[in-house]
């Protein structure tokens, strides 16, 4: 068995992939869904066809939004416990958004009037932005830290209830995050959209990539320089071996620009955010020119520089707290047992590539450009 | 601070979404077999009319399984939303078949159903099968997956307490998805969803033959329907059995309460009929009961006792004691004032810590708990009777009117040929439809139920198992929940009926060049 501290910090790595994977696949075809209308207006014809392109992989995709929850569950059990509760309406928000997507990929298909398509296709919009939109205002607020704490008996507790609790995630920085995730996912599935649709489609998804490839850089900056006038958390003393307080007996500190600290103590880390803003620009130019067979590489390559440079910034605190800063969670105290760890690692590694590799082999057999008359009637 | 009426409207709300989610579960479950095998005999023979089968029944699959996919979202977020002090608790363990489900199963299924749908022109006949067979055998591994985790829930070995984390910890992972509660379990599960997916296509059919439409895909459809229901029926028979040996072993509470048994009797035990049972009391005011047959269905045996509830709170009061030693000996070593004795009486008691823990929701000093308080708790640590006795009985009926239902259409079917002119056979053929939906519900009433108050068998209190959260909270997502979730049923209701209406839509055979018989 690979020795705890190791098996800790390889589960930072898993669920970041997790994530990142979660972002690239399922956040695509949300980014698609939410294109439906500044792409097409209202034309049912054309949206058909940009829907049918994801129609036979939203359902796959999804399951790394699930698969992720689950191994938080398993790998970190204390961040499920602490995040799910402490965002409840959040969550709730992404749940009743997500609810929209499979209902309306199926059931816009059994009606026949165009109102009908065309309420599933502004659900389909809504269950998609939604959770874009929220789930960068949760990176934007587990950058500030959460008011969460543990008590004696290391339950979780979190400040504010209902509108008290949702309105203050929704401020100006946690936004700006929530944004920079809906402009980068939104470059990345026009980038679908180029490569599976022909003619006007296609043109006007080019148009797309290459603003919100832009504005993704531009907020991206901002984004660090606010967050460079921002405290972070240092880790001082962990809690002594064999303490009863594995969580609350550590000693964190709040330091100034501590979110640029990992980045002050080991330069080389730079080229995470070089390379996401790299990626976003050779993705914006890429999607320009239409060429967005190398486009959708470098939206790729900045979505995942993007989720590593805040996974960075905070390492090796997953989930902060402003309240009570030693009840914040770290890669070292809010894990499962090296036997968990261990086993799911050896999990992942036997089922994750066997799971990429039908993936792989559904999205090559299904590959074609699809015309705005051949919409996909499921089940007919 | 934790209210009750949140913890109430927290049990509220994971009953109803949980219940909710399980309408749609079963007949996935079976439907994706059913259509696996029309869309086998469709490739063995090229009979065209197999493959139009396999695409109307595929039709009412997809309005089904989307509605599926929604609501098992909600299921996997609930436990970190609503129970978070369970995920904290358990999360070592319980998180582990979560998201191997995931990784093994649910990408199975959800890469392979979109193919499913949309692939038909891209994939040879062949292909198209394995793909049919794929998606089943990934909603079948999930079930199998969530079942080891629920099994955990009833069974909870193979994890140790560790006071540093105050949680649970895994340390059999072979054990665990192995644990015979949880393989029982899931081929319970299974086989009442294939009973489910048949009795929907029986029931369907026969409102097609009432119709006189489709009569030759209807007819084919029964038969398929009929033959998958009577392996359904024995195998969930047999596994009930099973299960039934396995509550009797691991949960006595609970087998006694759904068998209303308070006092335990001479072996064999009678098993009471018809009970109308007091828990205050601990007995029964009302009973009618047949001699031995409790003996028999619970241990298989004429001289092993069944222990009686009375006794089991007995009994329980002694680990709710013990539990309390343990308890206080975990909190003195918690906050550093545990001397060596301390820890001696925590090792001693830790296996009762769960009811120690339960004991803490009555009392107001767990260092000193009256003897009142001890009773309290040992006499809320078994499970509802009334409920408990009613739901087995009521899922025990529907099982029988499905059996008898299924054996006239049978009969009628195969052997006197004349179903289709039997209208008022039909009609009542076509109630068949919700029966086996309601046995689900009350089998999951039972096992959910029948193992308060305790949300791990005698390790953590439901009541314990909750967020942090306010009334408010719960109460309004609840109320959400209900909101939507009718909605959501609404519409899907209708578009069943719609497309059920609209019927198949039958291949043109000289068209295809295929044989059409």
């Amino acid at each position: 068995m690979l020795d705890y501290e190791t098996l800790q910090a390889i589960w930072w790595v898993l669920i970041g992939l997790l994530l990142i994977g979660f972002a690239l696949t399922n956040g695509m075809d949300m980014a698609v869904s939410t294109l439906l209308y500044p792409l097409c207006g209202g034309n049912r014809a054309e949206r058909s066809a940009i829907i049918s392109t994801i129609v036979p992989h939203w359902d796959g995709n999804q399951v790394w939004l699930i698969t992720a929850g689950g191994a938080i569950f398993a790998a970190w059990p204390e961040v499920y416990a602490a995040a799910f509760s402490g965002l409840y309406w959040a969550m709730l928000l992404v749940l009743f958004a997500i609810w929209l997507r499979p209902l309306a990929f199926d059931y816009r298909n059994h009606g026949e009037t165009e109102r009908w398509y065309r309420n599933w296709d502004i659900a389909l919009t809504v269950g998609s932005v939604v959770p874009l939109l929220i789930f960068g205002v949760a990176f934007g607020n587990l950058l500030q830290g959460l008011p969460f704490w543990a008590d004696e008996n290391m339950r979780w507790h979190y400040d504010g209830y209902f509108l008290s609790a949702l309105l203050p995630l929704l401020n100006p920085f946690a936004l700006l995050c929530g944004i920079i995730s809906v402009l980068m996912l939104l470059t990345h599935g026009a980038m679908w959209i180029q490569l599976r649709t022909e003619a006007k489609i296609a043109q006007r998804a080019r148009k797309v990539a290459f603003i919100c490839g832009l504005a993704t850089v531009v907020f991206f900056l901002a984004a660090g320089l606010i967050s460079y006038q921002m405290t972070g958390w240092q880790l001082d003393v962990p809690a002594p071996y064999g303490s009863y307080h594995v969580i609350t007996g550590k000693t964190v500190s709040v330091i100034e620009h501590g979110l640029f600290a990992n980045y002050a103590s080991l330069p080389i880390l730079i080229i995470v955010p070089l390379g996401a803003v790299a990626g976003m620009l050779l993705a914006a130019w890429y999607g320009f020119k239409g060429r967005a067979e190398r486009g959708i590489i470098f939206s790729s390559l900045g979505i995942a520089c993007t989720i590593i440079t805040a996974g960075t910034a905070l390492f090796p605190f997953v989930m902060p707290s402003k309240v009570d800063p030693s009840s914040s969670l770290t890669v070292w105290d809010a894990s499962s047992s090296q036997f968990t760890l261990s086993v799911m690692f050896y999990t992942v590694l036997l089922l994750l590539p066997i799971a990429l590799a039908y993936t792989i082999y559904a999205y090559k057999k299904m590959w074609g450009k699809a015309q705005a008359a051949d919409h996909v009637q499921l089940g007919e | 601070m934790i209210s009750e009426a949140m913890i109430e409207l927290s049990r509220w709300q994971f009953a109803v979404t949980s219940m909710y989610h399980f309408i749609f579960v079963p007949l996935t479950l079976g439907l994706s077999w059913m259509i696996f095998i029309m869309e086998l005999i469709y490739v063995r023979t090229g009979n065209v009319l197999y493959k139009d089968m396999t695409r109307f029944w595929g039709k009412l699959f997809g309005i089904n399984f989307a509605i599926g996919v929604a609501t098992g979202i909600t299921m996997e977020f609930e436990f970190g939303t609503n129970w978070s002090n369970y995920s904290h608790y358990v999360g070592d363990i319980f998180g582990a078949p979560l998201a191997i489900e995931g990784l093994l199963a649910f990408f199975l299924e959800s890469t392979f159903i979109g193919l499913f749908f949309t692939g038909w022109n891209r994939f040879s006949k062949k292909g198209h099968l394995v793909i049919t067979f794929l998606t089943a055998l990934g909603s079948n591994l999930s079930a199998m997956w969530i079942l080891i985790a629920n099994g955990w829930m009833q069974y909870p070995e193979f994890a140790v307490f560790s006071p540093e984390k105050m949680r649970m910890e895994m340390v059999d992972f072979f054990g665990l998805i192995t644990s015979p509660v949880a393989q029982v379990k899931f081929a319970h599960t299974v086989c009442s969803g294939y009973v489910t997916a048949a009795c929907f296509v029986i029931g369907i059919s026969a409102f097609f033959m009432l119709k006189k439409r489709h009569l030759k895909l209807a007819k084919r459809s029964m038969t398929v329907a009929i033959a998958f229901c009577f392996c359904g029926m024995a195998g969930s028979g047999l596994t009930g059995d099973l299960s039934a040996l396995q509550v009797t072993e691991h949960q006595p509470a609970k087998l006694a309460a759904m068998e209303a048994e308070f006092e335990t009797q001479e072996p064999p035990a009678a098993w009471n009929v018809f009970a109308l049972p007091s828990q205050d009391n601990m007995e029964n005011l009302i009973s009618i009961r047949v001699p031995a047959l409790l003996g028999l269905i619970a241990t298989h045996s004429l001289d092993t006792p069944v222990p009686g509830l009375r006794d089991i709170v007995a009994e329980n009061e002694v680990r709710v004691a013990n539990g309390a030693q343990a308890l206080s000996a975990l909190t003195k070593m918690r906050n550093g004032t545990a001397t060596e004795d301390d820890k001696a009486v925590f090792a001693q008691h830790q296996d009762d810590l769960g009811y120690g823990l339960l004991l803490s929701t009555y009392a107001r000093d767990i260092n000193a708990p009256t003897e009142a308080e001890i009773k309290t708790a040992a006499h809320n640590s078994v499970p509802p009777v009334f409920i408990s006795f009613v739901s087995f009985r009521a899922m025990m009926t529907m099982v029988g009117l499905i059996g008898l239902l299924t054996l006239g259409a049978a009969f009628f079917l195969w052997y006197k040929r004349d179903l289709v002119e039997r209208e008022k056979f039909l009609k009542i053929l076509i109630c068949i439809i919700p029966l086996p939906f309601i046995a689900c519900e009350f089998g999951w009433i039972l096992a959910e139920v029948g193992r308060q108050p305790w949300a791990i068998q005698d390790i953590l209190p439901t009541a314990l198992a909750t967020s942090s959260l306010s009334a408010v909270d719960v109460g309004l997502s609840l109320l959400c929940f209900l909101g939507i979730y009718s909605l959501f049923l609404l519409i899907e209701l209708t578009l069943m009926y719609k497309a059920v209406q609209k019927g198949p839509a039958m291949s043109n055979e000289r068209a295809l060049g295929g044989v059409y018989a």
